[in-house]
């Protein structure tokens, strides 16, 4: 990978401002990659599905048969999905509460995208936020909550942060490309957790299998009762506002999509890239342990206890985080709405599995068509012709000037 | 010679392209004749590049006819165009850098069989072509050890090797010596006089002059005259621009304050640690123009960034006013009073995705926020003013400046570096692929700055400008000053002591002539 | 910054400074070397007793001598070695070649000193050939993967996608061999899988210009979400159908397999692994020896260049891509057929990342590629055969290494490393 155009690559996925008469396009094309993943996701379910495929064996004779058997299960799989998103007030705090480390760890790899930076490893640093989260929950007794829960968060945000710093540290001065080093750094990460699991410190006294203690009621994040609607979304709120403002409205903001969008013209403005890139780096990698906290402190709904540390704690997030952050443009706005949309599949996705005996990785399959639509609009525009530039058509207008296109 | 390559006339007709609402070649018609060179003349953007890609079967036309003879050719490719016997030495190399001399000159048709890739012919056919036109090049030296000049003859080597009749020369002088600009010449002629067509692409006015048969001048996409050899070289700047040019700067002698900006010793290594610039000794007065002149690739860019600090000075001194300023960053010497312009402005000069305001205080930002948070009404109030007062040509200080035309462009960078006080204004290549009109400009709001007491350091190639611009020219040749001279020294010492011969020798060469 | 056209300077009188990159490179080498010979330093003292390299296990046909090696003295003398590396990088002493054998020596005795101390006074030896054996196994997959890389980034296509092209073949082969109980047609399958997955990367890259990372991602997340999903919904509804796989028998070459030592080694091994043996120099011709070779680098270093003289870039740059995913399809193909038969969710576990990091740190080389690759293989095999000496460290940060290494690797600690110069960027016919 060449260092040099990596940076400005990365931006082109993530654009700042795109001018106004273009985004009814941007628009059109994300919604319209939205239907195309779900029909794939639909084909691919229907085509997998013993009872449906086996009508289509007499499709000829009885073609009625065949499509109202593939009809009926999309409607139950989907209908599924709506409902347990959307279908009632318990739903759509589940909807909530499973976008909430989605949006904090999506901010963060958006707030990289913006500094040209295409941070893979909010994977390992969800890790380091959950081992911090959890441990400082479990380990600390007798705290008052007001304590508890702030410092549980601030040091997983502080892991975080130094891990992602470690990648930005290590571009910043010896060029280390950060998506190489990312992903071996989530492969620490994740080798550590295992470890850290057999470990005294860790483990559950009593347990032979790698799981940790439970964490003090002081350090659950407090929810609105019978729901999983809890402050951690709000926090995600707040951060996409923090994000937002730094962004656009501060100085750091300014150099950081400076950097993000030409390192050398920034340089050479007396900027210090190497400096924008660790504090961005770990800035991202502070909102991913943030998302880590999240997963180990937020209450389940039958408990109202969290999940006890194991090594599978967080999931796929950092990577989820990704395809968060490509759907919504790596800006915050955006990002929640992905954040909420791709938490709402995995909400919808156990009444899927439970209600329409679709396995809930159907969602993964989506989501990963969803970000593969989004982020090549040229494929898109390609399928739907009438999203193509029209500005070729009217050559009157354009105010461009010569010398810039026939160079 | 008598030998006769080909005889018949490729013809260009009425071809026209189109990118969006720009006509970058509007029914252009040009003939290039065997044992002629056809000189194309126009500004940077003119639309000579565009047409000479459609020839060489890189880009489609939208309208017009291609033809040799008789017989229309249909371009659909490079490999085409090869094949018709159409040959391209490209303004940017278009050489693999790691790859040798053999295999950059046998790529796309590689000799041996079965597939089976046969480097021993390669060699033997470099070295059959290269000891038949006197170009002494190595087979199998790798292309990026190579000097630009040879690099060069590698190029030409490729359209030979695949016996191109009809040859285009895209602007091949940028990189060269006035020396090897001589041999290049020579080449062309006498791949003229062998019975190939030339297409000489520039708007260097000298070489032109020099060197055509025939002269095509084109101007925003059309042909606006045709020329003879003879024609003067005001008459020729005229068509090509549209109007009479004033090409030299009205300017005062220089109100020297003594010395602002001075080097000892110093000495800078680039990236991979070569020593670019070598133990240099130099000072700038506040008040007068320094340009450092010489060939593209002898340090002079390198001698800016490390000034800027972006290139690591091993050795020597530069201090700024009395502020030792060697080995500060860029943020230290921008607020010692240093406005820089940097030589590639798409890369180091703008943020092409940010509007013309953001731009516009790039380097300050700090200035424009309280405690840290951005002052946006101030920004754009700096903006109007910067915009009006540099005659910016935009739509609003929030379009993007990659939208802006490259004059535009480079108004948009000298309008922030001199919105403030400064101490020095280093400028590489300031008017590189600027229309005239704005060259014009430019160079004035540089003087207006010298006379405001600033020590200005002016790195350029194009002697026209440094001639212009400058109140002593000093000469840089592989990292080191041949010397420092007045502005009136005559061209052909300047161009021996960019070959790196010192003043005095250069001197009796010259007066030998 | 404007670092323009050193060549034009030339090289004959251009003094040479030490770059700031080569220094920074040099001390660390050096500091890393410092680290690890006072570790080893450390360990002469937990060293007693002797540990007993084994040459062969107890099946083979040859049976070798068990070398004993005292083990304070061994560690001691490795130790010392990677102690006078270190000094020579740090205080910059001696030719750049006498620092590099320097190197490898420190290497080796890294390894070895490790071992011994770890084998020290244990009843059981250290079986030298099961290590070897095994890392061959382990880096079959591995170094064909490494080859997917080498072709998809020489020819400009950046591939961090190689994990999924490992899962989607791994789990195309398993049921297809499980279907039909026909193991060539499960190789069969598993390497149309690694091409149909090289095919998206190919058109999403190619023709839609897509970024090659993040494309890259999104495909491990397809491969992932679409096997995962396929497993669940089908597999699971009749396992004895779709998973009960057959395992590639280990086939023995005749003759050869009774040569000492090496004979148990190489030459009695799956299918898999010697096709994967046999692929590095094929690959290695392929790229270097042939007129397609020669066109795959030129799109990858210059597409530009490539186009004018008559190359057509884009259908270089698939074909390559395409045969990287042969090469990913038969790795891939490995983890159901090749080893452990049935098929489950994100079986590859990150092995498509240690290819890549093999690709990286043998620099876009095939054969250096496959040594790392080797070398990544032999790490991992480390901790299962340490296992049952009681290592006195956790597998799990031997498991770690390869993540590490390239760390190390990519930060230009052990070398730079400079990938093909138009890798991962959209080529735009004629801009």
């Amino acid at each position: 990978m060449t260092e040099e155009s990596a940076a400005e690559k990365v931006v082109t996925v993530a654009p700042g401002t795109a001018p106004r008469s273009r985004r009814w396009v941007g628009v059109a094309t994300t919604l319209i990659a939205l239907v195309l993943a779900f029909l794939v996701g639909a084909v691919v379910m229907v085509v997998s599905d013993p009872n449906v495929v086996s009508k289509f064996a007499y499709f000829f004779s009885r073609p009625g048969d065949a499509l109202g058997a593939a009809w009926d299960k999309v409607v139950l799989a989907f209908g599924a999905l709506i409902r347990g998103s959307l279908g009632s007030w318990g739903a759509v705090t589940e909807t909530t509460a499973q976008a909430t480390p989605l949006i904090c760890a999506g901010l963060g790899v958006g707030l990289a995208f913006r500094a040209g930076l295409f941070n893979i490893g909010g994977q390992g640093q969800a890790i380091w936020g959950a081992i911090v989260g959890a441990w400082i929950g479990f380990s600390l007794t007798g705290v008052p909550m007001a304590l508890h829960i702030p410092l549980a968060l601030i040091c997983a945000i502080a892991f975080g942060a130094a891990w992602g710093g470690i990648a930005g540290f290590l571009k910043a001065r010896t060029g280390a490309h950060e998506v190489i080093s990312t992903i071996m750094l989530n492969h620490i990460a994740g080798g550590l957790l295992g470890y850290f699991l057999i470990t005294p410190l860790f483990q559950m006294p009593g347990r032979t299998d790698p799981i940790s203690p439970q964490v003090e009621w002081t350090a659950v994040l407090p929810r609105l009762a019978g729901t999983r609607l809890h402050v951690g979304f709000l926090l995600a709120l707040l951060a996409a506002f923090a994000v937002w403002w730094l962004l656009e409205r501060t100085t750091l903001g300014f150099q950081i999509r400076a950097v993000g969008h030409n390192p050398h013209a920034a340089e050479t403005a007396g900027m210090s890239v190497g400096r924008v890139t660790i504090v961005a780096m770990s800035l991202a990698g502070g909102l991913a342990g943030l998302a880590g906290a999240q997963m180990v402190l937020a209450p389940t709904l039958l408990t109202s206890y969290p999940p006890q540390l194991s090594s599978g704690i967080v999931g796929g997030v950092g990577f989820d985080a990704i395809t968060v952050a490509l759907l919504g443009r790596s800006r915050p706005l955006g990002i929640v709405g992905a954040g909420l949309l791709f938490g709402a599949m995995k909400a919808g996705g156990l009444t899927m599995s439970a209600e329409a005996q679709t396995p809930s990785e159907l969602t993964a399959l989506i989501q990963a068509l969803i970000v593969l639509f989004v982020a090549a609009p040229k494929f898109v525009t390609w399928l739907v012709p009438a999203l193509r530039d029209r500005r070729s058509a009217r050559p009157a207008s354009a105010p461009k000037s010569k010398k810039e296109v026939s160079a | 010679m008598t030998a006769t390559v080909t005889d018949q006339v490729l013809r260009l007709e009425g071809i026209t392209k189109r990118f969006g609402a720009l006509t970058a070649n509007d029914s252009i018609t040009v003939d290039l004749v065997p044992g002629r060179i056809h000189c194309l003349l126009g500004e940077n953007g003119a639309g000579k590049s565009t047409l000479m890609n459609i020839l060489y079967g890189l880009l489609e036309a939208d309208d017009g006819t291609i033809s040799i003879g008789d017989r229309e050719l249909h371009l659909t490719s490079s490999k085409k165009a090869m094949a018709a016997g159409i040959g391209m030495v490209h303004q940017h190399f278009m050489l693999i850098p790691v790859f040798t001399v053999a295999e950059n000159l046998v790529l796309g048709r590689e000799p041996g069989s079965f597939g089976l890739l046969d480097l021993g012919a390669a060699r033997k056919k470099v070295r059959e072509l290269s000891d038949r036109y006197k170009l002494d090049v190595d087979p199998d030296a790798l292309v990026e050890n190579l000097p630009v000049g040879v690099q060069q003859r590698v190029e030409i080597l490729k359209a030979l090797a695949n016996d191109a009749h009809y040859l285009v020369f895209d602007e091949p002088t940028a990189v060269l010596t006035p020396q090897e600009i001589d041999e290049l010449m020579e080449i062309m002629r006498a791949l003229r006089d062998e019975g190939r067509a030339i297409c000489f692409i520039t708007h260097k006015l000298r070489e032109v002059r020099a060197v055509a048969d025939d002269i095509t001048v084109i101007r925003r996409g059309k042909v606006v005259g045709r020329a003879e050899p003879s024609a003067s070289e005001s008459e020729l700047a005229e068509l090509m621009v549209g109007r009479a040019v004033n090409l030299k700067v009205d300017k005062d002698q220089p109100q020297r304050s003594g010395e602002r900006l001075v080097l000892e010793g110093f000495t800078v290594a680039d990236h991979a640690g070569h020593i670019v610039v070598d133990h240099l000794d130099l000072t700038v007065e506040g008040g007068e123009v320094l340009c450092v002149a010489g060939v593209q690739g002898n340090g002079q860019s390198e001698l800016a960034a490390a000034l800027l600090g972006t290139l690591p000075v091993v050795a020597g001194t530069a201090t700024l006013d009395g502020v030792d300023i060697t080995h500060a960053p860029p943020k230290q010497t921008i607020a010692a009073g240093l406005g820089f312009v940097p030589e590639d402005r798409q890369r180091d000069g703008f943020v092409g995705d940010f509007s013309i305001a953001e731009n516009l205080v790039l380097n300050r930002p700090q200035e424009f926020a309280n405690s840290g948070n951005l002052k946006l009404k101030d920004i754009s109030r700096n903006a109007k003013e910067r915009i009006e007062e540099f005659d910016i040509r935009t739509s609003g200080e929030d379009q993007f400046v990659k939208a802006l035309s490259g004059g535009n462009q480079q108004k948009v960078v000298l309008a922030r570096e001199l919105s403030r006080p400064l101490s020095l204004l280093i400028a590489n290549q300031p008017t590189r692929g600027v229309d005239v009109g704005a060259i014009e400009f430019l160079h004035k709001r540089i003087i207006e700055e010298r006379d405001r007491g600033t020590a200005v350091l002016i790195v350029s190639t194009e002697l026209d400008e440094v001639e212009s611009l400058a109140d002593r020219i000093a000469v840089m040749y592989r990292g080191g000053i041949v010397g420092v001279v007045p502005p009136d020294t005559p061209r052909e010492v300047l161009g021996l002591m960019m070959a790196g011969i010192r003043q005095d020798e250069g001197t009796e060469e010259a007066s030998d002539d | 910054m404007t670092a323009t056209q050193t060549g034009s300077l030339g090289t004959d009188n251009v003094a040479a400074v030490e770059a700031g990159q080569d220094r920074v490179q040099r001390l660390s080498t050096g500091g890393l070397l410092l680290v690890v010979g006072l570790l080893l330093v450390w360990a002469v003292f937990s060293s007693d007793g002797v540990a007993r390299i084994a040459l062969s296990d107890a099946f083979d046909a040859v049976q070798l001598p068990v070398i004993p090696l005292p083990g304070t003295v061994t560690v001691a003398i490795c130790a010392v070695l990677v102690l006078a590396a270190a000094v020579a990088f740090l205080a910059n002493r001696g030719a750049g070649r006498v620092r590099r054998i320097l190197g490898i020596l420190a290497g080796v005795a890294v390894v070895l000193g490790f071992v011994t101390w770890v084998a020290a006074g244990s009843t059981l030896p250290f079986t030298l050939t099961n290590q070897l054996r095994g890392t061959l196994a382990v880096a079959t997959p591995l170094v064909l993967g490494a080859l997917c890389g080498v072709f998809s980034e020489r020819a400009g296509v950046v591939n961090v996608a190689i994990e999924g092209q490992f899962l989607t073949a791994a789990f195309a082969a398993g049921i297809t061999a499980s279907l039909t109980k026909s193991l060539l047609a499960g190789l069969f399958a598993g390497v149309l899988a690694g091409v149909a997955m090289a095919a998206v990367l190919a058109l999403f890259s190619l023709k839609y210009l897509m970024d090659h990372v993040i494309l890259g991602v999104v495909i491990n997340l397809l491969a992932s979400g679409l096997t995962g999903f396929l497993f669940k919904q089908l597999v699971s509804s009749d396992v004895g159908r779709y998973n009960a796989v057959p395992i590639m028998p280990r086939i023995a070459i005749p003759l050869l397999d009774r040569i000492p030592f090496l004979g148990p080694i190489l030459f009695n091994q799956t299918a898999l692994a010697y096709i994967a043996i046999l692929a590095v120099p094929v690959s290695w011709f392929l790229l270097f020896k042939t007129k397609w070779g020669l066109r795959v680098r030129s799109v990858g270093e210059h597409p530009h260049a490539a186009d004018t003289v008559g190359i057509n870039v884009v259908w270089t740059k698939s074909a390559s891509v395409l045969l990287g995913g042969v090469m990913a399809g038969l790795g891939g193909a490995y983890f159901t057929i090749g080893s452990t038969g049935a098929f489950r969710p994100d079986l590859t576990v990150g092995n498509g990342f240690i290819a890549l990091a093999a690709l990286i740190m043998g620099r876009w080389h095939p054969v250096l590629a496959a040594l790392m690759a080797l070398f990544f293989g032999f790490v991992t095999q480390l901790g299962q055969t340490l296992n049952p000496l009681g290592s006195p460290i956790d597998s799990t940060f031997l498991l770690m290494l390869p993540y590490v290494a390239t760390i190390i690797a990519v930060a230009g600690l052990v070398g730079r490393v400079r990938g093909p110069a138009a890798d991962g960027q959209p080529f735009i016919k004629s801009s």
